[in-house]
């Protein structure tokens, strides 16, 4: 089977679909590789490295969509693209299909099986071919880079000898996958860092990166069934508006990702909010192609406002690395469609019968609704708040009234055991009872690591019961006392020695 | 010749370098020195027994001693380390016999006759209760011996009834103990014998009746039983140092045992009365997802990439003996970098601590094997995880299905790592015959094979 990595036609796409390292992945998965000359030009590849690591260079576009079984792209075909393409033929790329019908029923009638990257379902297993995930997590570090960019300070606090320098406040605004890669890139260039989101189980993973959880007081949870964040009530507008008004006059940089599919990106940076920024403060606006979260955001532009507040509307998509993770997630995609020894289209597998769109001359859009599982329900955990004070105070109640009535029993049963026994007996009672608390004490303080070393000696040490034999054993020998004090001696000095040996053996072996 | 005043002297230094030994054992560093307390305190003990004015035969004692040392060390220089739940099973029997031995040794003793009506019935008691404990350590450690080095099968033996007529052996022995107490000279003889006889079937029919993965409970519950054996047989001969030594072991043995069934989540009681690998519940049928497998080319591809890695061993690790190849793997990884931990469960092995010991004869540094709750804080940052020989410690139903026979056992949250790899021999399931739901999760893929080849191939994969 071949795969064919050709040019991306668009002039502002700078990846490809594949890398010199995509075409390792793939040959190893045995298949042929193909390259169309310049393919990855943009992304900073030469053909001499996509033929090192073993693909074969093509010339024209054509002869590579003639060749190939599968095409790995980036962009959706261009017409002129389509006409190329043979029945049959698989191919990997963006395709929006929500928003590109024709394009469709263009693929359904050339009779191409065409997979939309892009609506790969959002479910775990799937992770690894998600290229939204992977480009997002691009641009959420790059935006907090072009957001330093613009931005004339610091963005970590310094003490210098020329001075004090505090350190820059960012505010990134929706906790997707951008979203946190933007707040650990932020964080780790020393801001501090805060974070908005609608839904509240993001809470925990914006803390996980290094941010500040932001939310607004009212009872609303954004979460939906898709993994996307769904329109809130008006209330919760009005609050989130106000909670960023007074954020908007504190932060330095804002970031914002919110992206909802299918639909023109949410409002969320009023031109009043704007208006509280300081001068030089920035806005990175991750959402600008379709839209933008700002409204004063011009798609593909920078540029600065009357209070010299710089709004980032156009972003550098990294091409090389960007490239080499799209080819991997591709990679992933065909790894479980069967690699190329049983490469086959499963119409029954999650995947593949969400992404595929057009598929043997029909067009398989949209499909059923797979929801992904937000991991929580609120209300459990309302529940075991309260509770665990109630709990403790109870346990300790019971605690204390098990101790009381233990204690009265043993003190009962020694005050009859001394009633009747005689001295001697007690006196070794008195020495049998300390060591046992001894024992207990001492023996808990073991490190598991050594549990095993610590029966081995306690074998050796119970060895003591030689004394018992040596006591016993006579001069006769034709005694039977003295046999079995024989064999006694006899089994318990093995236990002794063994014992100790065989623990010392064991304790040589921990090193560090 | 030494007074008794010096003896007991000697007897409490010994003693207090034996609580100085098990107390070393807190820290590896401290460990070694502890062994040496050990045996300086039994050297002492020793010596000055022989030498005080009762001891008769030394040239018996000699022979004795010299004799088991050449087997002790011959027997501790070859055990390999995997066999160490066998020797230390066995060892513990030898404890029991000699408890048996010395007991009957002491019935026998002629001062024992000379002494005055109640101290002569507690004594006659406290050689009774020796020799019962004694007895049970006895059978019950060869069996267990028995079962770890496969020579008996390890799949419980459970019969209808058998706790009552474990009970009603019991109150038999406790009547032909009232009768032995009762008789005069050494008349008591046949009692003490048919007693032997029972407390010798009770504690082969009690292990027999527990099952292979219960082993590190029964272990050290026997190791336990050891140490009363030989309070015990200090109370009989009024000795105070076996007293202490007794003590210091029957509790210790305790202390492992409770600790094992906290990991286990059961109770001590349900553990001694067996049975629990019994009732195979398969709740397969409810298991969401599908079970991927994978190459080792893959998960050496996958460790390439990984920063921070984790391997969770279990029994199947011992039996490979994968041990080494897992060091070599772990060598080669920390070069490259990456931050590499053990992370061990309680109960994986056969023996309390047994994956640590594997692990040091491996030479794996023990700062890189860590304990369940410490691994458990930092899994969400692992980046692969690989499960060797392992599977009901790491099995998330027991946190997660109320119906599973191990629900609420702590066990090792392997899944919230990014990446697992289970290395297993089959889908079989694991010694609690519960399905477990990490391998059709998402983020499982399942190695099939022999452990030590599969690390050996990984490794081979990385080098090249």
């Amino acid at each position: 089977m071949k795969v064919g990595i050709p040019k991306e036609l668009s002039k502002q796409e700078l990846r490809v679909g594949g890398t010199p390292k995509t075409v390792q992945r793939l040959i190893k998965q045995g298949f042929e590789v193909l390259v169309q000359s310049g393919a990855g030009n943009n992304a900073n590849f030469s053909d001499e490295e996509y033929e090192k690591a073993g693909a074969t260079i093509v010339k024209t576009m054509k002869e590579l969509y003639d060749q190939s079984d599968i095409v790995f792209k980036v962009q959706p075909p261009t017409d002129e693209e389509v006409e190329m393409m043979h029945k049959g033929l698989v191919t990997l790329s963006y395709l929006w299909p929500a928003q590109n019908p024709e394009l469709l029923e263009k693929l359904k009638t050339k009779g191409v099986n065409a997979i939309a990257m892009d609506a790969i379902p959002r479910i775990s297993r799937a992770q690894k071919m998600d290229v939204l995930s992977s480009m997002a997590n691009i641009a959420g570090y790059r935006s907090v880079i072009e957001g330093a960019n613009y931005f004339g300070r610091f963005l970590n606090g310094q003490i210098t000898a020329a001075g004090k320098v505090p350190p820059a406040k960012v505010l990134v605004i929706g906790a997707g996958v951008a979203g946190l890669a933007a707040i650990g890139t932020a964080k780790s260039l020393g801001a501090i860092v805060y974070a908005f989101d609608t839904r509240k189980e993001v809470a925990e993973q914006i803390e996980s990166m290094g941010g500040k959880f932001l939310t607004v007081d009212i009872e609303e949870d954004g979460a939906t069934a898709s993994g996307y964040s769904k329109v809130m009530s008006k209330e919760f507008i009005e609050a989130e508006m106000a909670l960023f008004k007074k954020m908007a006059a504190e932060v330095d940089i804002i970031i914002t990702t919110a992206q909802i599919p299918g639909r023109e990106a949410p409002k969320l940076i009023l031109e009043d909010h704007v208006a509280e920024m300081k001068p030089g403060s920035v806005i990175v606006d991750l959402a600008a192609s379709t839209g933008g979260n700002c409204v004063l955001t011009k798609d593909n532009e920078v540029y600065k406002t009357g209070n010299g507040v710089t709004i980032v509307g156009k972003l550098d998509q990294l091409p090389t690395q960007a490239s080499d993770l799209y080819g991997n997630n591709l990679c992933h995609l065909l790894d479980d469609m069967g690699k190329a020894e049983n490469f086959h289209i499963d119409m029954e597998d999650d995947i593949v019968s969400r992404a595929m769109v057009t598929y043997n001359g029909k067009i398989n859009w949209p499909p059923k609704p797979l929801p992904v599982s937000p991991q929580k329900k609120v209300e459990e955990t309302k529940v075991e708040i309260e509770s665990p004070e109630v709990t403790e105070a109870k346990a300790a109640k019971k605690k204390a009234k098990t101790t009381a009535i233990s204690l009265v029993v043993i003190g009962l049963f020694l005050f009859l055991l001394g009633k009747v026994a005689p001295s001697d007996f007690m006196g070794h009672f008195s020495v049998f009872v300390l060591a046992v608390f001894v024992g207990w004490q001492v023996i808990w303080n073991v490190t598991h690591a050594l549990h095993t070393p610590l029966m081995s000696v306690t074998n050796a040490i119970s060895g003591i019961i030689i004394i018992g034999g040596l006591l016993q054993v006579q001069n006769d020998l034709s005694n039977p006392m003295t046999i079995i004090a024989f064999f006694a001696i006899l089994v318990a000095s093995i236990n002794i020695v063994g014992g100790f040996f065989v623990t010392h053996r064991m304790l040589k072996m921990f090193k560090k | 010749m030494i007074s008794t005043q010096i003896q007991t002297a000697a007897y409490l230094f010994a003693g207090i370098l034996f609580i100085l030994s098990l107390g070393g054992l807190s820290s590896q560093e401290s460990a070694k020195r502890g062994v040496y307390y050990g045996i300086v305190g039994m050297f002492i003990a020793i010596v000055s027994t022989v030498l005080g004015k009762d001891v008769n035969g030394h040239i018996y004692i000699v022979i004795a001693i010299a004799i088991a040392s050449v087997i002790g060390v011959l027997v501790a220089r070859k055990v390999q380390m995997t066999a160490m739940p066998q020797l230390v099973a066995i060892l513990h029997s030898f404890v029991g016999l000699a408890a048996v031995l010395v007991g009957f040794g002491s019935y026998l003793d002629p001062h024992t006759l000379s002494l005055p009506d109640t101290e002569r019935t507690i004594h006659l008691v406290e050689v009774f209760i020796g020799v019962f404990i004694g007895a049970i350590t006895f059978t019950g450690s060869i069996v267990a011996w028995g079962k770890l080095d496969g020579k008996i099968r390890s799949k419980p033996l459970l019969y209808p009834g058998r706790h009552i007529v474990n009970i009603t052996l019991v109150i038999i022995s406790i009547v032909l103990g009232v009768l032995f107490t009762m008789a005069p000279g050494t008349d008591g003889m046949i009692y003490l014998y048919i007693m032997t006889a029972i407390a010798l079937f009770i504690g082969v029919m009690l292990v027999m009746a527990i099952g292979g993965a219960d082993m590190p409970v029964v272990v050290s519950m026997l190791n336990s039983y050891s140490g009363w054996a030989a309070a015990a047989a200090g109370f009989m001969l009024g000795n105070d140092l076996l007293i202490i030594t007794g003590a210091l072991v029957g509790s210790s043995g305790a202390i492992l045992s409770i600790i094992m069934c906290e990991a286990m989540n059961r109770s001590f009681l349900s553990v001694i009365f067996g049975g629990f690998g019994d009732a195979p519940v398969a709740t397969s049928g409810d298991i969401e997802g599908e079970v991927t497998s994978t190459t080792h080319e893959e998960v050496a591809e996958m460790l390439k990439e990984a920063e921070n890695i984790m391997i969770v061993p279990g029994y199947g690790m011992a039996v490979a003996k994968a041990q080494y190849p897992i060091h070599d793997l772990v060598d080669i990884l920390q070069k490259e970098g990456k931050k590499v931990t053990f992370g061990i469960h309680p109960v994986a092995g056969r023996l309390p601590g047994h994956m640590n010991v594997l692990l040091a004869e491996a030479n794996v540094s023990y700062d890189i094997v860590l304990e369940m709750d410490e691994v458990n804080e930092f899994m969400d940052d692992v980046d692969v995880v690989m499960v060797i020989g392992a599977n009901d410690i790491v099995n998330p139903g027991a946190l997660t299905d109320a119906s599973s026979p191990i629900y609420g056992m702590p066990v090792i949250e392997v899944w919230r790592a990014h990446k697992v790899i289970v290395m297993k021999r089959s889908m079989a399931t694991g010694y609690a015959g519960v399905q477990n739901p990490l391998f059709y999760k998402d983020n499982t893929d399942m190695l099939y094979g022999d452990a030590k080849d599969s690390v050996n191939k990984i490794l081979a994969d990385i080098i090249k």
